[in-house]
């Protein structure tokens, strides 16, 4: 165990070496996304939440988190896409994410989490933007891993609210 | 070795503040002609400490400035120069500036040094020409610039070392003097099986040559007074044949003076807490809070009776429920209620302060302008100990301010008018402070003119705020002065008069849950009272249900509850239903509308009515029910979202889950509903916070 874990640290500095950011990727309408593993605090089941008045239709409420008030958004609803009954897979992520001023911790409701990918991040191409589509603002870059396509989510814009 | 000072530096911030403070309120007890040794000693020592500390840091544009006002101190201390007026005014202006000069610094600025300049020639003015006085009178016979050969003498402690001290900087400092002579005596050096590496055996003679007085040596000495035997004498000159026991016996007067410094300084510091947090600077929000140590056993006292009660529960917990022992879970956990209740209390305490650091503030403001007036004001100040939130006081602060500079600027009157009034030349600014339920209470009195109902009633009839036709009591006009641009001043003074002020000073305390009035007699004088809750963090609150969310009305705010009689409910307009009550009407705002939630109750007679009150305006706010009340936490939704219009912020209830606290005012606002006899009033208020 301990001698897996000097391997893992020591491909994490050569990792790191080569600018290579690890990325927790989640699905949404038979999509992939990523954000970097590093702004991520923790993964939760759906949970009953209590809604703020007036609020934007993607902001779905607040939940408390040990102490603190946090807000969940809806992702499929911030981009646009068909708002699903949650299930059993649904979860909400919870991000630290710094808006300049200030970092605020807020959460982010997906179909399910993926998996965690080591991405070289100059690897990463610019987003052709399309002018029907206004999603392409929160997505900073996509990458290839295998077969599939990521896309890595500007955070800062999308939980911009 | 090299010790990293920065670490230091926040609390030579904290102490220098706290020292200009004390010396603030020394300077405003001195009456030239009749001050007294001790006060001013007070005054002395805290220059004296600020210098020391600047010094070490660094900071030497704050420690040159001090050494001239401590020059002065010094001088009126030792009774050679009498203290006057103008002093006085010249010590608190230089306050001013080394409070000025040590923000920078803490700021990390560059401070700017034009006016420490200037007051340092102001200083330095006054000590040159005390100096030819003396010249003249007692010293004519040696001028001044005159070439002595002083022998210094300088035998060091063996603790030397220990106290921090560097024989070396002062052997420099001396060389800078004039021409130095060194003689080292060694013959104290122990052999070397006893020598002890860090004391200090060595000793000294100096022969300097130089122009400067003696004072210039005994400062290089300074701070190793008490850590050694320091002789200086004048050989060569006029004074060859003095003996220096008359040197000698000076040094240990002064040594036993500064023993009783600390203790003095231990003292002020003891009676006069987180003086610095109140005063130090008024828009920067201080981060740290003092404490008095009892407070803290008493914390400590209770989380170990709480650890007590956990531990008897865990044990209960490891058996099966019985009979018995659910009778001692019910016991325990009752205790659990009672300890958490009573920590609680004593957590709150501890952002507890006394008013009187809000209060502090203003002998000087009163002084300070009642001189740019010219008007006679005696400030007294009661319930200074009132106990109120650190957060609350440091808002306060401000709109005091401003309500005291209005008292004096327009309240009172000058001294021609009060003679001609008949009233007393001097004129009285009260501030009182007192507890009321769960609010705090402070009143700001004068007894000046009053407020000139006629005048506010033109003004407000010219700025089209009341048409003239509108029947005010003498109350709601005097209400008018808290409207954006009210001013009744003839002449806009470089004080007050500009009409901005009164909407802002309410604003401020409306932010804070409070409230603000105005009560008024001509001739006589009026009062502001100005009621604000004891603690932001906690809140009283009434749970209500509004479909199926839950929403919690600060109890304060909530007159009383009732069903609605249909009867009495009348349609205006198109959508605002108004009740009957007694002979008020009360609009009905219905919660569900205003927060666009759905499935809720909306025939009039099977919800219940919540009326509630804000801005001396009565509204109904329309729920399904009404739950439990109970205090609850006050938890910013701005922190990780946003300002939520008619939400003032949330609290998690007993389940675990969030529950939002309804913002009355902000509510008010939300639904477009107007305060009646000032039409303009909410569209106008709206329009302005969409422009800020």
């Amino acid at each position: 165990m301990s001698a897996l874990l000097s391997e893992l640290n020591s491909n994490l500095t050569l990792e790191e070496e080569q600018g290579v950011r690890q990325f927790l990727t989640f699905i949404m309408a038979e999509e992939e996304y990523g954000v970097d593993i590093l702004t991520v605090k923790e993964i939760r089941s759906w949970e009953e939440i209590t809604v703020i008045p007036n609020a934007p239709n993607y902001v779905q409420g607040v939940i408390n988190i040990r102490g603190t008030i946090v807000p969940i958004l809806d992702l499929r609803l911030r981009f646009g896409l068909p708002k699903i009954e949650y299930g059993a897979l649904t979860v909400v992520i919870v991000i630290k994410v710094d808006l300049g001023q200030k970092t605020k911790i807020m959460g982010m409701a997906v179909d399910a989490v993926s998996d965690v990918y080591s991405i070289i991040e100059k690897n990463a191409k610019m987003v052709p933007t399309f002018s029907d589509s206004d999603n392409s603002e929160f997505v900073a870059g996509l990458v290839n891993v295998g077969e599939k396509m990521v896309a890595l989510l500007d955070l800062k814009k999308t939980m911009d609210i | 070795m090299s010790i990293d000072l920065s670490q230091f530096f926040e609390v030579f911030f904290e102490e220098s503040f706290e020292g200009l403070d004390a010396m603030e309120a020394e300077l405003l007890n001195l009456v030239p002609g009749e001050e007294d040794s001790e006060t001013i000693n007070t005054i002395f020592r805290a220059a004296h400490s600020i210098k020391g500390g600047s010094g070490t840091f660094g900071f030497n544009s704050v420690a040159d400035f001090t050494h001239v006002l401590e020059t002065l101190l010094d001088q009126i201390r030792d009774g050679s120069r009498p203290l006057l007026a103008e002093h006085v005014n010249l010590l608190l202006k230089s306050i001013d500036c080394l409070r000025a000069l040590l923000s920078a610094l803490q700021a990390e600025q560059e401070p700017d040094l034009s006016e420490s300049i200037a007051l340092r020639k102001k200083f330095e003015h006054i000590l040159e020409m005390d100096e030819s006085e003396n010249d003249e009178s007692t010293n004519s016979s040696e001028p001044h610039a005159e070439l002595n050969t002083f022998q210094i003498d300088f035998k060091p402690h063996h603790h030397l070392f220990k106290t921090g001290n560097e024989p070396l900087y002062m052997v420099s400092e001396l060389a800078e003097l004039g021409d130095l002579d060194v003689v080292v005596f060694h013959n104290e050096v122990p052999d070397i099986k006893e020598l002890a590496p860090d004391d200090c055996y060595l000793s000294w003679r100096f022969f300097l040559n130089t122009e400067k007085p003696e004072a210039a040596i005994k400062e290089v000495f300074e701070w190793v007074e008490d850590d050694a035997d320091i002789t200086i004498s004048l050989c060569g000159g006029l004074f060859e044949d003095l003996d220096d026991s008359p040197v000698k016996s000076d040094h240990k007067e002064e040594s036993q003076a500064e023993v009783k410094t600390p203790i003095a300084a231990a003292k002020l510091a003891t009676s006069t807490p987180t003086k610095a947090q109140s005063s130090g600077s008024s828009s920067s929000e201080s981060t740290s809070i003092r404490v008095g140590i009892d407070k803290v056993d008493s914390l400590i006292n209770m989380v170990g009776e709480l650890v007590i009660t956990q531990a008897m529960l865990s044990q209960l917990g490891e058996h099966e429920i019985t009979e018995t022992t659910f009778a001692s879970l019910q016991e325990g956990l009752a205790q659990l209620a009672h300890n958490t209740r009573d920590l609680q209390e004593s957590v709150m305490s501890i952002r507890m302060l006394p008013i009187s650091f809000v209060f502090s503030r203003f002998p000087r403001l009163v002084r300070d302008i009642s001189q740019k007036l010219n008007k006679q004001v005696e400030l007294k100040l009661l319930g200074e100990q009132t106990e109120l939130d650190k957060t609350v006081m440091e808002k306060i602060s401000d709109p005091m301010v401003h309500l005291v500079r209005n008292s004096l600027d327009h309240g009172l009157e000058t001294v021609d008018q009060r003679i001609a009034a008949g009233k007393d030349p001097v004129g009285v600014v009260t501030l009182n402070a007192f507890h009321q339920g769960g609010n705090i209470v402070i009143e700001i009195m004068d007894d000046g003119q009053g407020l000139n109902t006629q005048k506010i009633k033109e003004k407000a009839i010219a700025n089209g705020v009341i048409s003239d036709t509108d029947e005010l009591s003498d109350k709601e006009i005097n209400e008018l002065i808290f409207m954006a641009g009210f001013s009744t001043a003839d002449a806009v003074s470089d004080l007050s008069g500009r009409g901005v002020g009164m909407d802002v000073v309410r604003r401020n305390i409306e932010s804070l849950n409070g409230s603000v009035e105005v009560a008024s007699a001509p001739g006589v004088g009026s009062t502001f009272t100005i009621r604000l809750p004891l603690t932001l963090a906690i809140l009283d609150g009434q749970l209500v249900k509004v479909a199926k969310h839950t929403y919690i009305i600060p109890l304060i705010s909530i007159v009383e509850s009732l069903q609605i009689d249909v009867t009495k409910v009348s349609r205006v307009g198109k959508d605002l239903d108004v009740l009957r009550l007694r002979d008020e009407y009360i609009p009905i705002l219905r919660l569900y509308n205003i927060f666009k939630h759905q499935g809720a109750i909306e025939t009039l007679d099977k919800t219940l009515l919540v009326v509630v009150e804000s801005d001396n305006q009565k509204i109904g706010l329309l729920v399904d029910d009404l739950l439990s009340q109970q205090q609850v936490v006050i938890k910013s939704l701005e922190a990780n979202y946003q300002k939520v219009d008619g939400v003032s912020g949330a609290t998690i209830l007993g389940d675990g889950r969030v529950s939002l606290i309804v913002d009355i005012s902000g509510l008010i606002k939300l639904s477009g509903l107007r305060k009646p006899g000032s039409q303009e009033l909410i569209i106008e208020s709206q329009a302005n916070l969409e422009a800020s």
